[in-house]
C-alpha cells in the first residue's frame, strides 16, 4: 500500500469477510476427516458378523447367553407354565402389545416376542442405560417384587422385564428388551444377525 | 484491577537484561506480592489453594503412571496390575493418583460450597464463577474417562452407562454413541481414545481454565466471609484498606494448611487407599467383562448425587435431562439469586435454612446414589420392605429439596421477601 493511501473500508469490510467464509469452510472442511476417525473402524465392523448358536442343550426353563458384536443375547427354553404367566401381567407393562416397532423385527411382534413360542431370543441388554439384566426365572416372591412372575431384572437401576423381555409400568427403561434379527437353521440351531428371510451372510 | 504492576529493574545484569525484553519477573511480582486478597479469609479459603496443589500432583503422578500403562484393551488391566506390583514404588505413584482424584472433588466441593455460602458467584464475579463452573465440568469428564482406565468391571460398565446417556439425545443418539465409542460396545477403540483424552486434551483444557480462573479473579479480587469489597475503602497508597499483600502473608498461610492436608492426604494413601472401596471400587479389581454387570453399578462416590438425580427419574431422556439440569442451574446462580447481601453472615433466615438443606439435600442424593439407602432399608424397615419404593420416595424428596433450594432462592430474591442484617463497613476479624 502506498504510503499515502487512503483505505477504502467497504472494500476491506468485503475483503475480511470473504477471506472469514472461505477459512471458515476451510475450517470446517478439516475438521470431518478428525470427526470421522472416531466411527467404528474397519476391523470393529467386519467384527460384527452373524454368530451361530446352538440351542439343544438348552433345558426347559434355562437362559444361555451368546455373544454377539459383543452383546449378550439371551437365548431362553420357556416351559409352558412360563408362557402362560404372559397374559396375566399385560395390565403392569408399558408396551405389552411389542408396539415399539424399533425393538423387534416384524416376524418377533406378537404374544411371545418370538418366531416359536417357547424359544425367547432377545439382546440382555437393559433399554435404560445398557447393563445386561438378570435372569431370575422362577414364580417366586423376590425382594424388588413381591408379586415376581418370573423375568429379567437389571441391577443398576431397577429395571423388570417379564419373560419376554417386555418392560414393567414405573421402572426407567423406557423399552422392551430388543428382540435382534435371528433364524432358525433347523431344530438345533440358529444364527444371531440376520433375518429368516436373508441367506447366512 | 486487582493487582498493581510495577516494573521491576533487577540489578543483577543478567535478570535485568531479561526482564527488559520480558518483564516476567514484574508480572510474577504482580500477581503476588502486588495482589491484595482481603485480611479476614478463613479455614473455607484454602480448598482453592488446595485443589492447585492437587493437580499438580495429578500432572506429575499421571506423567509417571502414563510411562507404565498400556492403553489396549488386552493389557490396560494387567499393566495396572505391573505397576502396582512389579514398578519400583509403582504402587506409591499410583495411589497418589487415585487418591488425588478423590481429594480433587473433596476440595473442589467445599470450595463450590464456600462460594454459595458467602456469595462469591455475585457481582462482579460472575464470569469468574462459571469459569470454575467449566473447571468442574472439565475434572468430571477428566475423572470418569480415568477411571475407565484400568478396564476393570467398573470401568467397563461405567463406561457404559455414561456413554448411553448420549444415547437418549433424539434422532442421533443411538449414531452418537457409536461414534463416542468407536464400536458397538465399550472396546478398545474406546479405551485408547479415553487415553489420549484423559493424560492430553483434557489436562491442557484443565490448565487453561484454571489460569483464566486466577487471571478472573486477579482482575475483581478476592471475596471473604463477609462479602464486603475491600476495594472501597483505600489506603493513602492506593491499596485496600482491609488488604494483605498475597505474597507473603497468604503464601504462608496456604503452605500452613497445605502442610495440614498432604498429612491428611499420606495417612489415605498409605493406611487407606481404597477408602473402603469409596475411592477404589471393589468391582474394579475384576477384570472388564462384557458380558457380566457387577451386581451393584454405581460411579466412584463423588459422582453418586448426579447419579441418583438419573435414577430418581422414572424416563431415559427426562432422567438425562434432570441431571444435566443439576449441574446446568449452578452456573446461573448469579442471576437466579437477585440478593444484594453477598455473604450468609448477614443474609435472611431463609437463605441460611436453603443453604443447609441444599447441602443436606446433596448428601443424600449421594447416599441414595451409592447404594447406602439401597442396603439399609432392609435393617430399618424390615427384610420384607419394599426397597425401590422407599428408596424412590427417599431420593424424589431430596431431588425436590436439590431443585428447590434454586425455586426457593428465585420467590426470595426477586420480590424483596428476604430479610437481611446490616452489612459492616469493614471485614470482621476476631482480634
Amino acid at each position: 500500500m502506498a504510503n499515502d493511501a487512503v483505505v477504502d473500508k467497504g472494500r476491506r469490510r468485503f475483503l475480511t469477510a470473504t477471506t472469514a467464509v472461505v477459512g471458515g469452510a476451510g475450517v470446517v472442511a478439516a475438521v470431518i476427516p478428525f470427526i470421522k476417525t472416531w466411527e467404528p473402524s474397519a476391523a470393529a465392523k467386519s467384527a460384527g458378523a452373524p454368530v451361530e448358536a446352538d440351542i439343544s442343550k438348552i433345558e426347559p426353563g434355562q437362559k444361555v447367553t451368546f455373544a454377539w458384536r459383543g452383546l449378550p443375547v439371551f437365548v431362553v427354553n420357556r416351559t409352558k407354565p412360563q408362557l402362560d404367566t404372559l397374559a396375566t401381567v399385560d395390565s403392569l407393562l408399558k408396551d405389552p402389545k411389542s408396539e415399539n416397532t424399533d425393538q423387534q423385527p416384524d416376524y418377533a411382534k406378537n404374544e411371545y416376542r418370538s418366531i416359536k413360542p417357547e424359544w425367547l431370543v432377545v439382546t440382555g441388554i437393559c433399554t435404560h442405560l445398557g447393563c445386561v439384566p438378570d435372569f431370575f426365572p422362577d414364580l417366586k416372591p423376590e425382594p424388588f417384587d413381591p408379586n415376581w412372575k418370573g423375568g429379567f431384572y437389571c441391577p443398576c437401576h431397577k429395571s423388570r422385564y417379564d419373560m419376554s423381555g417386555r418392560v414393567y409400568d414405573g421402572v426407567p427403561a423406557p423399552a422392551n428388551l430388543q428382540v435382534p434379527p435371528y433364524k432358525f437353521l433347523d431344530e438345533k440351531r440358529i444364527m444371531i444377525g440376520v433375518n429368516p428371510t436373508e441367506g447366512a451372510a | 484491577m486487582g493487582t498493581t504492576f510495577v516494573r521491576l529493574h533487577p540489578r543483577n545484569k543478567v535478570l535485568g537484561w531479561i526482564e527488559d525484553r520480558l518483564p516476567w519477573l514484574s508480572f510474577l511480582s504482580a500477581h503476588t506480592s502486588g495482589y491484595y486478597a482481603p485480611k479476614n479469609f478463613n479455614l473455607w479459603y484454602y480448598f482453592g489453594s488446595f485443589a492447585l496443589v492437587v493437580l499438580v500432583n495429578q500432572i506429575v503422578t499421571g506423567i509417571f503412571l502414563t510411562m507404565f500403562y498400556k492403553p489396549n484393551a488386552a493389557e490396560a488391566f494387567a499393566s495396572v496390575e505391573y505397576i502396582m506390583r512389579d514398578v519400583d514404588w509403582g504402587w506409591l505413584v499410583r495411589y497418589m493418583h487415585s487418591t488425588g482424584a478423590s481429594l480433587f472433588f473433596v476440595v473442589v466441593y467445599l470450595h463450590m460450597f464456600r462460594g454459595l455460602m458467602y456469595g462469591s458467584y455475585k457481582k462482579p464475579r460472575e464470569l469468574l464463577w462459571i469459569i470454575g463452573m467449566l473447571i468442574f465440568l472439565a475434572l468430571m469428564a477428566e475423572a470418569f474417562m480415568g477411571y475407565v482406565l484400568p478396564w476393570g468391571n467398573m470401568s467397563f460398565w461405567g463406561a457404559k452407562v455414561i456413554i448411553s446417556l448420549f444415547g437418549a439425545v433424539p434422532v442421533i443418539g443411538d449414531t452418537l454413541v457409536t461414534w463416542i465409542m468407536g464400536d458397538y460396545l465399550p472396546a478398545d477403540a474406546t479405551l485408547n481414545r479415553f487415553f489420549a483424552l484423559h493424560v492430553v486434551a483434557l489436562p491442557l483444557v484443565l490448565i487453561l481454565l484454571v489460569v483464566l480462573h486466577i487471571g478472573a479473579l486477579h482482575e475483581v479480587g478476592s471475596n471473604n466471609p463477609d462479602g464486603i469489597e475491600i476495594k472501597d475503602k483505600k489506603k493513602p497508597d492506593g491499596t485496600p484498606l482491609d488488604g494483605i499483600a498475597f505474597h507473603p502473608y497468604y503464601t504462608v498461610k496456604d503452605l500452613f494448611g497445605t502442610g495440614f492436608f498432604l498429612l491428611l492426604a499420606a495417612f489415605i494413601i498409605f493406611y487407606a487407599p481404597t477408602f473402603g472401596g469409596w475411592f477404589l471400587e471393589h468391582d474394579n479389581f475384576i477384570p472388564a467383562n462384557n458380558l457380566a454387570t457387577p451386581e451393584h453399578i454405581k460411579p466412584v462416590w463423588y459422582f453418586t448425587p448426579f447419579y441418583a438425580m438419573l435414577r430418581m427419574i422414572p424416563a431415559k431422556l427426562p432422567g438425562v435431562i434432570v441431571m444435566f439440569l443439576g449441574i446446568v442451574l449452578l452456573f446461573f446462580m448469579p442471576w437466579l439469586d437477585r440478593g444484594i447481601v453477598k455473604s450468609v453472615r448477614y443474609r435472611g433466615l431463609g437463605y441460611k435454612i436453603a443453604l443447609g438443606l441444599f447441602a443436606i439435600s446433596f448428601v443424600m442424593l449421594g447416599a441414595v446414589g451409592a447404594g447406602v439407602t439401597a442396603e439399609k432399608i432392609p435393617e430399618w424397615f424390615g427384610a420384607g420392605a419394599d426397597v425401590t419404593t422407599i428408596e424412590n420416595a427417599f431420593g424424589r424428596f431430596w431431588l425436590i429439596v436439590y431443585f428447590g433450594f434454586f425455586a426457593f432462592l428465585v420467590f426470595y430474591t426477586w420480590w424483596g421477601k428476604e430479610k437481611t442484617r446490616p452489612v459492616p463497613d469493614r471485614v470482621t476479624t476476631h482480634a
